[in-house]
């Protein structure tokens, strides 16, 4: 795979302001959602949709198709919408996100969105669903890859390290796992709350590939992924720094936004600013 | 079958493990989607002949359960049949919300290898009892709940699991369990079988206790009661029909298990008996809500009252 044009560039950080209104009008009908982890994971979703996974909306279950996990699931918020840009679904079934009957909410179903490979919203499960994924392809002699998006504070779960000892043990090359380290977890500063650093290292002592990229440069992504594709024998995580609430200046950085249902005033300033800088 | 006249069952000459171990080696044989995954039990759980026959579609996580369910999830979502083998303890509690979320919720094709179950590791005490199980398993919606009552019951329900869409709770034992059943029996999950017939009174067993419901009807019958004997090896989905006919034939039903009465067995047949507007009595047996010590199994299950002789005791003071 090559690097970016710079046109395609352009194309992936347009579509992350577009799908960054989405997630404003998506909560906005379902009466308020996990803006900080769903704005801070846009460009991760948008550069590997966008430039990366092997998927064809057509064949959501193509047996040969990349997988991605949304370990965070709480930012469904993102996902959804999309996965409906890329045509998996009829875009204006979003509106009913949230409401009685949706396939949309909270987090995501696996069984009722198409392009969405596993049920998420508990942390620290995506891992090792994606292990099982990226062991089956291997078995079967396909060469798909199975990438995983983890939050950093979902990273305090006991699990997730479970999962990467079982990735790293069984050197599996197939697994990309993204971090959206946007530093913030429900609570507060993740490094006051229960401190992951040194995170890198502790990542690189479970035997796992570490890269870390900037989390909103489509470039930096892409580049982070490519190194990941020439890895042998070992998983490869990205450490995709961020800013939770990127995008819209009262969110940005606030745990109050983790989760939020914005005011009408909060509403017209956060589509005022993503308009102006779409 | 059930035998007349004898007071104690022999024991069989394969561990109900090693019974399973093997199931899972045949029915890999002719389905290559089958896989089994441990956490560092591949010993203890019977499963290291399947490890030797087919290295390739077997995991060993280590001492991970939550990451052996999780990992049998991901291996489903790409049309694997993988059973996740361990300690029923760990299997129910440990990994709970992994069945739950990752294999239940998305409804996907993962058995649930729980060996060990009840009080079979008696002298481990409490903490590797499962007298929970059961029912925690039996709360998860999409989740059948299989109980086999001996080696050649269990290889049967390994069977019909692999060859059977869902995700299932599969809890097997561990030693030569006294045999219930001989080579030929009919098994299909859902359908209790009925091991002898009676009309006095219905003893329904699952697990280990199906063989003491064997025997307390043989001590019964000399006090001149007739029970009949269900095995009710499926207790999700439950067979309903076996127990209205018990309601409909029987004055008493009796449940009888290796486990919180709360719950179980007892409580599956009690919540279904509540149902059908009937004045037949039902006595739970069981652990009324206490864990149940330590000592060699057989103590327990006599000290709890879950033995034949206890079993018929009850029964006989019931219907006096």
């Amino acid at each position: 795979m090559e690097s970016l044009t710079d046109r395609e560039i352009e194309r992936l950080v347009g579509l992350a302001c577009e799908i960054r209104q989405r997630i404003t009008d998506v909560f906005a009908v379902a009466g308020g959602g996990h803006f900080g982890g769903s704005m801070s994971v846009v460009e991760i979703l948008t550069t590997l949709y966008g430039s990366i996974l092997r998927v064809d909306p057509e064949r959501p279950d193509w047996p040969n198709r990349d997988r991605l996990i949304l370990s965070k699931g709480h930012a469904a918020g993102a996902l959804c919408p999309v996965l409906g840009c890329f045509g998996f679904f009829d875009e204006g079934l979003l509106d009913t996100f949230n409401q009685l009957g949706s396939p949309f909410g909270m987090h995501p179903d696996m069984n009722k969105i198409p392009g969405c490979d596993m049920s998420t919203g508990s942390l620290g499960h995506g891992l090792a669903t994606g292990a099982g994924m990226a062991l089956a392809g291997r078995a079967d002699g396909k060469d798909y890859r199975v990438y995983v998006i983890l939050g950093d504070g979902e990273c305090h779960e006991g699990s997730v390290w479970e999962a990467a000892m079982v990735a790293s043990h069984y050197g599996l090359e197939n697994l990309i796992a993204v971090v959206d380290r946007n530093r913030l977890s429900l609570d507060g500063q993740i490094e006051e709350v229960m401190s992951l650093e040194p995170f890198a290292d502790r990542w690189r002592s479970f035997g796992w590939h570490v890269v870390e990229v900037d989390g909103h440069d489509p470039r930096s992504i892409h580049e982070g992924v490519q190194h990941a594709h020439r890895t042998e024998a070992q998983p490869t995580v990205l450490i995709a720094d961020t800013v939770k609430g990127k995008g819209v200046c009262f969110m940005e950085s606030k745990t109050e936004f983790h989760y939020a249902n914005l005011s009408d005033e909060q509403l017209v300033e956060a589509r005022s600013e993503l308009r102006r800088n779409s | 079958m059930a035998r007349d006249r004898v007071t104690t069952l022999p024991a069989g000459d394969i561990a109900t493990r090693n019974a399973a171990g093997q199931a899972l080696v045949e029915a890999a044989r002719d389905n290559p989607d089958i896989w089994v995954l441990t956490a560092d039990v591949m010993h203890s759980t019977g499963t290291k002949p399947f490890a030797q026959a087919y290295p390739d579609r077997f995991i060993n996580v280590g001492i991970a359960e939550q990451t052996m369910v999780g990992v049998a999830a991901g291996l489903a979502t790409c049309g694997k049949t993988p059973f996740a083998a361990t300690f029923a303890f760990a299997a129910s509690m440990r990994a709970c919300e992994q069945v739950r979320s990752d294999v239940a919720y998305p409804n996907l094709n993962v058995k649930i290898y729980a060996t060990h179950s009840g009080l079979a590791l008696a002298k481990g005490g409490t903490t590797h009892h499962a007298t929970e199980d059961i029912g925690i398993m039996r709360a998860i919606a999409n989740v059948t709940v299989l109980v086999p009552a001996d080696a050649r019951e269990s290889a049967k329900a390994v069977k019909a699991a692999a060859e059977t869409f869902g995700p299932m709770y599969i809890r097997l034992r561990r030693g030569a369990d006294p045999v219930v059943y001989g080579e030929d029996f009919d098994y299909q999950i859902g359908r209790a079988n009925e091991l002898r017939a009676g009309s006095d009174v219905t003893l329904i067993g699952c697990g280990r206790t199906v063989a003491e419901c064997v025997l307390a009807a043989n001590l019964l019958d000399d006090e001149g009661i007739e029970a009949r004997v269900l095995d009710m090896h499926t207790v999700k989905p439950l067979d309903v029909d076996a127990i209205q006919r018990a309601v409909e034939e029987t004055e008493l039903v009796v449940t009888v298990e290796d486990h919180n009465i709360l719950t179980g067995l007892g409580g599956a047949v009690a919540e279904v008996m509540a149902e059908m507007a009937t004045s037949v009595r039902l006595k739970r047996l069981g652990l009324p809500d206490i864990y149940a010590g330590i000592g060699p199994e057989e103590g327990l299950l006599k000290q709890h009252g879950l033995t034949s002789a206890g079993i018929a005791a009850t029964v006989s003071s019931m219907l006096a």
